[in-house]
């Protein structure tokens, strides 16, 4: 079925296609996939790094996300203990087994238990880190992986990120051209990730008559922490 | 889906009369407006992001068959599959044989568009495998076994009072006197009943915003989070697409983004945007085994050759029905089908045919709104005007209307007689209105008047006042030997 389908779609296509540009196309469309060029890029996300970061805070903020913002990563259990305290959170974290969210000595704060792996069942807090985080909207961008599970920032009612503010980047052409940049293997070709997901303030509905309520499926708080240590 | 296009002229009238109806319309009419211009507003750009959203749209079509290839070779690449599906009921058969392959009992669903254009749940239930939708709007719709009556906010029809009334006749397990009269309690009762379901589910069925030919892979924007689930949890992913919702590059995805949320609801970016690209790889902790795409043409490209290619730039961002005077009059359902609002009025009569969706490029005033605020530049007016244009020619309408049209085109296109005629018409409709300037009646024009009043003529016409100010200015100069020269 499929193999004829697609004969029979593709011959539709090309003959509506083809008096318009002429020619195969295929060298157009080659150029267009390797130029990768940008649109208009928003000039309110490109400017110096202090006004950057200070957009992010007051994006996220705009959508209802919490940001802290602490010097050093020894700075990080402590904010996010008092976060969940303030909000009567049982400080059980679910962390991803990233060396970054590892390194935090998280043991500082008796108060918090913590565990590693992916976001499921009764875990009321959710831990991540971030490939990036975007200026322009205050954006999260979360990469799957071996050490990023996707259900972490989805599954659970709480949703920690710890940033490093070195992550942060103005635009999302910028994440794009990062996350290329990070090839899995040097001379390989770039391959995307499962999953790359942009997450821009708690979960959301207004399907009941238009009203407004956080918390729809995924989180109802999103908790992001900025770090500002070199090296984190 | 059954339509019931061909009966618009009763659905709107019924809409009409429904107070609960025209109340949550009311709503809506001073909600996204309001929130899609101050969005504009605080983007410099937006203009120049429309632009480029329109350009890269433009570019697919003229490539559309070696940007479907791209994007195929990488679907494999990645460890997908690709089903190509002429018709509804190859993309129906094909998302079966999946779900049976996986041995599927539960099917999670994301709001898809295309998923309600080939009916596919009708088709999941008859053969033994339960759908559910995930969306909060789509959810009480399911349960009420109705259709979407918006693109983007689908319950956009339903008051607080009516969705907690459905919770207690489908969720007869809960306890009878619970409180159910604040959104929060319906929220919190749906989301609980959800979650085991996106848990238990054995396939998760998405739509896709856009699919992405350089990675082969789709984009989601949801703000509830429930397609993030839907393509996390489950071990199957389906994705179900239409041919035309191909983009380049991510960056062109990222120009299309910027501008469908602010068109939409107003928000600069939903809360979640996905771009998901085949199965888990080695090492993930979750994520879906296998990733599939049904790539539905379904009268697609038929439309890419003609006068309608425009609408394939269509993102579903819903700004026309939005600002649409008769879809904020009527809401979506009377449209009959799938789709309604302007873009629905344009694509419907391709989809279900001409004759069946006859009223509804009529069910316009053509006042343009709908053309100025869409992100993609679609010049609906224009083409709810091929339609009209169309359906005369086949003879479709009544003789009266046909007639009438007939001898008004012969009459407007002879300015003279056209002048001739209507000038005393004209005086005379002004002498004959009362004091209230309006007429409750006219003759001939009964349909009309029976929802309005005609508002009487005031002064003189434009051409008799033209020719009087061209006397003034020159008077010895022809006024017709002028108009005639180029």
């Amino acid at each position: 079925m499929s193999r004829a389908s697609r004969q029979a779609m593709l011959a539709d296509i090309r003959n509506a296609c083809t008096p318009r540009r002429g020619g195969a196309g295929t060298a157009a469309v080659e150029a267009r996939l390797a130029a990768r060029a940008p649109g208009p890029v928003p000039a309110r996300a490109r400017i110096a790094r202090e006004g950057q970061i200070a957009l992010f805070i007051a994006e996220a903020e705009r959508v209802q996300a919490s940001v802290a913002r602490v010097k050093h990563v020894r700075d990080v259990p402590g904010a996010v203990a008092g976060y969940l305290a303030r909000h009567n959170i049982e400080p059980r974290l679910k962390c991803a087994p990233d060396p970054f969210l590892r390194s935090i000595p998280w043991a500082q704060h008796p108060v918090l238990s913590v565990a590693e792996g992916k976001g499921e069942g009764d875990d009321p807090v959710g831990v991540t880190g971030a490939f990036a985080a975007v200026a322009e909207t205050g954006t999260l961008v979360l990469v799957s992986g071996a050490a990023s599970p996707t259900t972490l920032a989805l599954v659970p009612p709480v949703h920690v990120a710890v940033v490093p503010t070195g992550r942060l980047l103005g635009t999302y052409e910028e994440s794009w051209a990062a996350l290329r940049a990070r090839s899995p293997r040097p001379g390989k070709e770039f391959v995307m990730p499962r999953s790359v997901n942009w997450i821009t303030g708690p979960s959301r509905t207004a399907d009941i008559e238009q009203t407004l309520l956080l918390g729809a499926h995924g989180p109802q708080r999103l908790f992001i922490v900025l770090v500002d240590e070199e090296n984190a | 889906m059954e339509s019931t296009s061909g009966r618009f002229e009763n659905n709107a009238r019924a809409a009409l009369s429904d107070p609960t109806l025209q109340t949550a319309l009311a709503k809506l009419a001073d909600g996204f407006p309001a929130r899609r211009l101050e969005a504009a507003g605080r983007m410099p750009e937006f203009e120049a992001l429309r632009d480029a959203a329109t350009e890269i749209k433009e570019h697919v079509l003229d490539h559309l068959d070696v940007y479907l290839e791209t994007f195929e070779r990488q679907v494999v690449a990645n460890g997908g599959e690709i089903h190509w599906c002429r018709d509804a009921e190859e993309a129906r058969q094909a998302i079966l044989e999946i779900c049976r392959a996986a041995g599927a009992r539960t099917v999670t669903k994301s709001k898809t568009m295309i998923g309600e254009e080939i009916a596919i749940n009708e088709h999941l239930e008859r053969h033994g495998i339960r759908p559910v939708e995930t969306d909060l709007g789509e959810y009480i719709i399911q349960l009420r076994r109705e259709p979407p009556s918006h693109l983007i906010a689908p319950a956009i029809h339903l008051s607080l009072a009516q969705v907690a009334e459905t919770f207690r006749a489908s969720h007869k397990e809960l306890p009878r006197e619970r409180a159910l009269n604040e959104p929060d309690a319906l929220l919190a009762e749906a989301r609980a009943k959800l979650r085991p379901d996106f848990l238990a589910a054995d396939v998760g069925i998405t739509g896709a915003n856009m699919l992405i030919a350089e990675t082969g892979g789709n984009v989601l924007v949801t703000n509830e989070g429930n397609a993030d689930l839907t393509h996390t949890l489950p071990r199957v992913h389906i994705v179900i697409a239409s041919i035309e919702k191909i983009v380049p590059t991510l960056e062109d995805a990222s120009v299309i983004v910027r501008v469908l949320a602010r068109s939409a609801t107003g928000q600069d970016v939903t809360v979640y945007t996905s771009f998901c690209s085949g199965p888990r790889r080695p090492g993930d902790l979750d994520g879906p085994d296998e990733y599939h795409v049904i790539l539905l043409d379904n009268g697609r490209a038929k439309l890419l050759g003609g006068e309608f290619r425009d609408m394939l730039r269509c993102i579903r961002c819903g700004a026309c029905l939005n600002h649409c005077p008769v879809y904020r009059a009527v809401g979506g359902h009377a449209y009959g089908w799938v789709y309604s609002g302007p873009m629905g009025a344009v694509l419907m009569p391709a989809l279900i045919g001409m004759h069946e969706a006859r009223h509804l490029p009529n069910a316009s005033t053509l006042c343009g709104r709908c053309e100025s605020v869409c992100p993609m530049r679609i010049p609906l007016p224009r083409m709810l005007r091929a339609w009209r244009e169309r359906l005369h020619r086949a003879g479709r309408g009544s003789l009266f209307a046909r007639l009438g049209l007939s001898a008004w085109a012969s009459v407007a296109s002879r300015p003279g007689l056209y002048h001739a005629i209507m000038a005393p018409l004209i005086r005379a409709l002004g002498n004959l209105a009362g004091p209230g300037r309006r007429f409750r009646r006219l003759p001939f024009l009964g349909a009309w008047t029976s929802a309005r009043d005609f508002p009487a003529p005031e002064g003189e016409t434009f051409m008799s006042l033209w020719a009087e100010a061209e006397r003034k200015r020159k008077p010895y100069a022809d006024l017709r030997a002028r108009s005639a020269r180029p």
